[in-house]
């Protein structure tokens, strides 16, 4: 049982006093003093001269190392156990990743630099490119989103650069998605400017293809989809909906938020996917950071490369290069090259799995999925309404997400109390912090 | 060298080895794994290994990446001068030291609050530090970047203005600037640009003046300006944007604030920043931090990402932190949520918390005076060198400035080249983005930058321009 520490700490402003200080900063040497003479803030425009000091603690270094790490301690994370809620697989982040990205010539690397200085990132960059592009079944990828909404968001923009290209971006205003959906697809679309249309399930969890069909038309930029879906259920039509999406002249955009499950043995671009974001920080296991950082690398088919954010990395035979020669390219989506401390990571995990461990780590979440699944369906008074889906969640973590989901919605049934499991769901904090949901009883305390 | 499943046992993988795997499929009551996969279509199943790289043993994954990266030449290998977004300051001991805690290092998005309290107050006392900071009533836990921030800010501005025009600077860096243009352009939001002042740098007042109209939801400025200037005029932009019903969107350096007014008390009413200086290391531009923050209620409702709110136990007895206002979010507002914004950069937010309050208030302003000398140096050095305009605006600068070479195209790119090696990497070419401007780069100087460095590229550049 997890006892969490409890340290009454305060707010650090609380600590604040007496003119201490945490951290002495590099002076000026005195021949930059003396050569610069005069006192430098003679030349600060008046207007925009700070009166005083800056309003911050007043403390200690082991003060600041102290708090934070009580506050630390105040805290569940992967590497204390597993982490069953849903809408993010957290699974275990192998600390090599951690060691590799400490090296100075990743650390110490300025995105602007010249390319004859940086061939190695490059090198890797391309090699990532290829590997994700490969396990995906896409002809490309970008690497530049920083996280799984701003890839959703990328491709809803490179919808809109596809449809414009034909002329129809006019006509086509509307985004599909699944009643099932997580928030950030309805929310990505209608940043992109499209209007969503929400196209429910149907007893088993998957999309209503009838419904399906009633949406689609001329009017359809697109259908978002995330399969294993947020129920954690494959959808098992979706080669019937990419079909239906298609003839409409929509894309079919994957949402790799539960790729997980499915790793190595099947692939989106197989399926018929046209536009694909991975998360790294789920399914190559970097380390979430408390709700970041991430990164959201989205692959295409070929003939949608054209408009994947500038710049790509390219390699003439000799040499890595940034690709600029990109005229139909959308631009950019964050300010650099992407958040590359978090590529270096996933690099170096599907280096240590490679494709049979890989496909290893897909079989042992559906596999642990299934086991906890048929565990709670004997001990506890759940049921799963209709039929049993298959349900796909990832090793280690994840698992017990997918059914929480359905506990939590449509397949509830009261427990003993009378209570629903929702209603057990209090976000309000209390004082003893004990444990994450692992009692099968389908409340989270 | 090909491993039959049932017999590959991965140190990351705890159920995978045969007999677990045996008495799991029992307990299920399946006969294979394939089983559990039967609701794939069989026609698209990959039936062939991926197409990936392995290397079978840790010591070689370290070696094989560690290789790779070798071939990069880093700060610790050469000076390197350049900024213009993701600057390489010195990162204190404790700051690596706190965000090396696998607790936070490991954690998820806060929503359950019991078992985040942490991660939570940590978050609070970030955003209370950067609205101290900056004035504002109100900062949010983290956005991706300076630059997806402004993206946020110019759509929040619209949102509450109901108007559809962003001003902005000429002289911004075009990078930023595409970025907004994907964030504003699919919803009917135009861009326009005013100039800057050709000798000061600066902006040009008269024609930011001549272009805030009725249709504008939002002037945005930065300060320090891209190309390093404090420009005075800035602490007049809000009263120039409310005059017209706009808002005033300030653009920050967080390091700059040791000894720069906040933007607050001039009248911003939204702030942007990229925190990356604060909280963690270049990594080639990535991960960094998006700051903002904003004032007033109406505002603060339009805040994209997660708030983060201190409150008390149901027993009144005791503090407690949880997410708040969560009604603006993704995860329950859906398609009319103020962005879709869900992973952040927390774990910098963090850093940059344990960074702010290590160097307190006289840390910080120290260190912006000493860059602020650092620059004047620079400056200095630079300027004596025949051929060579530094700065090229007549302006005070902070950490950065352009410099402007005498002579014909292909000169820069020349120098820069002779300047690598011979160890050195110069300021970022401005060539390409502002022709206007001529053969002239922009350079950056922070406390990383030693006397004896910003010597060498003074030397070098005499020396290469005399040859």
């Amino acid at each position: 049982m997890f006892h969490q520490a409890k340290w009454n700490e305060p707010l650090i402003i609380e600590r604040s006093g007496n003119g201490k200080r945490g951290h002495t900063p590099a002076r000026p040497s005195d021949i930059e003093r003396k050569v610069v003479g005069r006192d430098p803030w003679n030349g600060v425009p008046k207007a925009l001269v700070r009166s005083g000091l800056p309003p911050l603690p007043e403390v200690s270094e082991p003060e600041v190392v102290r708090h934070y790490t009580r506050l630390s301690q105040e805290n569940f994370a992967v590497d204390l156990g597993i982490y069953p809620l849903g809408s993010c697989t957290m699974k275990y982040n192998p600390k090599v990743s951690e060691v590799i990205a400490q090296n100075p010539k990743l650390e110490k690397i300025h995105p602007e630099q010249d390319e004859s200085t940086v061939q190695g990132i490059l090198a890797l960059m391309h090699r990532l490119d290829q590997f994700l592009a490969e396990i995906t079944g896409m002809s490309r990828m970008s690497l530049q989103p920083v996280a799984g909404a701003a890839g959703e968001y990328l491709g809803a923009l490179i919808m809109r650069a596809y449809h414009r290209s034909k002329g129809e971006l006019d006509e086509r205003r509307e985004m599909i998605i699944p009643d099932s959906a997580h928030g950030t697809n309805p929310a990505s679309a209608a940043m992109a400017g499209f209007n969503v249309v929400v196209v429910p399930s149907n007893d088993d969890g998957m999309v209503d293809l009838e419904a399906l069909r009633k949406v689609v038309g001329p009017r359809t930029a697109g259908l978002m989809i995330t399969n294993p879906n947020t129920l954690g259920i494959f959808e098992k039509n979706v080669l019937e909906i990419a079909k239906i999406v298609h003839d409409a002249g929509g894309l079919l955009y994957y949402d790799g938020a539960n790729f997980n499950a499915i790793l190595g043995k099947v692939r989106p671009g197989d399926m018929g996917f046209d536009i694909v974001h991975l998360n790294l920080h789920k399914t190559f296991a970097t380390p979430h950071g408390g709700g970041g950082p991430g990164a959201g690398p989205v692959g295409v088919r070929k003939d949608l490369e054209k408009f994947l954010p500038l710049p790509l990395v390219g390699f003439d035979g000799k040499k890595y290069f940034f690709d600029y020669d990109a005229p139909d390219s959308v631009g950019k989506v964050t300010a650099f090259h992407g958040n590359i401390g978090v590529l270096v990571r996933a690099y170096a995990y599907i280096l240590s799995l490679g494709p049979d461990g890989l496909k290893a780590v897909a079989e042992t979440a559906v596999l642990n999925t299934n086991y906890v699944l048929s565990k709670v369906l004997e001990r506890s008074k759940f049921e799963l309404d209709g039929r049993q889906s298959v349900r796909y969640g990832e090793e280690n973590a994840r698992f017990w997400a997918p059914f929480a989901h359905r506990l939590f919605s449509t397949n509830c049934r009261r427990g003993d109390d009378g209570r629903s499991a929702r209603d057990r769901e209090s976000p309000r904090p209390r004082r003893t912090c004990r444990g994450v949901p692992q009692s099968g009883k389908g409340g989270r305390d | 060298m090909r491993i039959p499943m049932a017999t590959f046992d991965h140190p990351f993988l705890p159920n995978a080895g045969a007999p677990i795997r045996k008495s799991m499929l029992e307990a299920i009551g399946v006969a294979s794994i394939e089983e559990l996969y039967s609701d794939i279509p069989a026609q698209v199943r990959t039936n062939r290994p991926l197409k990936v790289d392995w290397l079978p043993s840790e010591q070689e994954v370290k070696s094989h990446v560690d290789r790779v990266l070798g071939e990069n030449t880093s700060a610790s290998d050469m000076p390197i001068f350049l900024g213009a977004g993701i600057y390489n300051h010195y990162l204190p001991a404790a700051v690596k030291s706190i965000l090396s805690r696998t607790e936070f290092q490991t954690s998820y998005t806060p929503y359950q609050a019991e078992i985040s309290q942490g991660l939570l107050q940590s978050l609070f006392e970030f955003q209370s530090m950067i609205a101290d900071l900056t004035q504002m009533d109100a900062v949010n836990s983290s956005l991706y970047d300076g630059s997806t921030a402004l993206g946020e800010a110019a759509r929040m501005a619209c949102r509450a203005t109901g108007r559809k025009k962003i001003l902005v600077p000429l002289g911004m860096h075009p990078a930023k600037f595409s970025v907004l243009r994907n964030y504003t352009e699919p919803v009917g939001i135009r861009l326009e640009t005013f100039l800057f002042d050709k000798e000061t740098g600066g902006m040009n007042s008269a024609d930011l003046q001549s272009k805030v109209d009725r249709d504008t939801a939002a002037v945005y400025c930065e300060v320090p300006s891209f190309f390093g200037v404090l420009d005075p005029e800035v602490a007049n932009v809000p009263s120039i944007s409310h005059q017209k019903g706009a808002l005033s969107i300030v653009g920050f350096d967080p390091v700059s604030l040791g000894g720069l007014k906040p933007p607050g008390e001039y009248g911003a009413d939204i702030v942007i920043a990229e925190g990356q200086s604060i909280s963690t290391e270049m990594n080639f531009g990535g991960p960094a931090l998006g700051m903002i923050g904003c004032r007033g209620e109406n505002l603060i409702r339009q805040l994209p990402g997660r708030l983060i709110g201190m409150t008390t136990t149901l027993d009144g007895k005791e503090r407690a932190f949880s997410m708040v206002l969560q009604t603006r979010e993704q995860h329950i507002r859906r398609e009319r949520a103020t962005s879709n914004i869900c992973t952040n950069e927390a774990l910098f937010a963090i850093g940059a918390a344990a960074y702010l309050s290590l160097l307190g208030p006289q840390g910080l302003r120290e260190l912006f005076e000493s860059i602020l000398v650092k620059t004047n140096y620079a400056i200095k050095m630079l300027g004596e060198i025949p051929g060579v305009v530094a700065p090229r605006f007549a302006s005070q600068h902070y950490q950065e400035f352009a410099v402007s070479f005498e002579g014909a195209k292909g000169t820069l790119a020349r120098l820069n080249k002779s300047l690598l090696s011979h160890g050195v990497h110069g300021g970022k070419s401005l060539v390409q983005d502002f022709p206007e401007l001529g053969e002239s780069a922009l350079f950056c100087v922070t406390e990383v930058h030693s006397t004896e460095s910003i010597d060498k590229i003074r030397l070098l550049i005499e020396k290469l321009r005399e040859a």
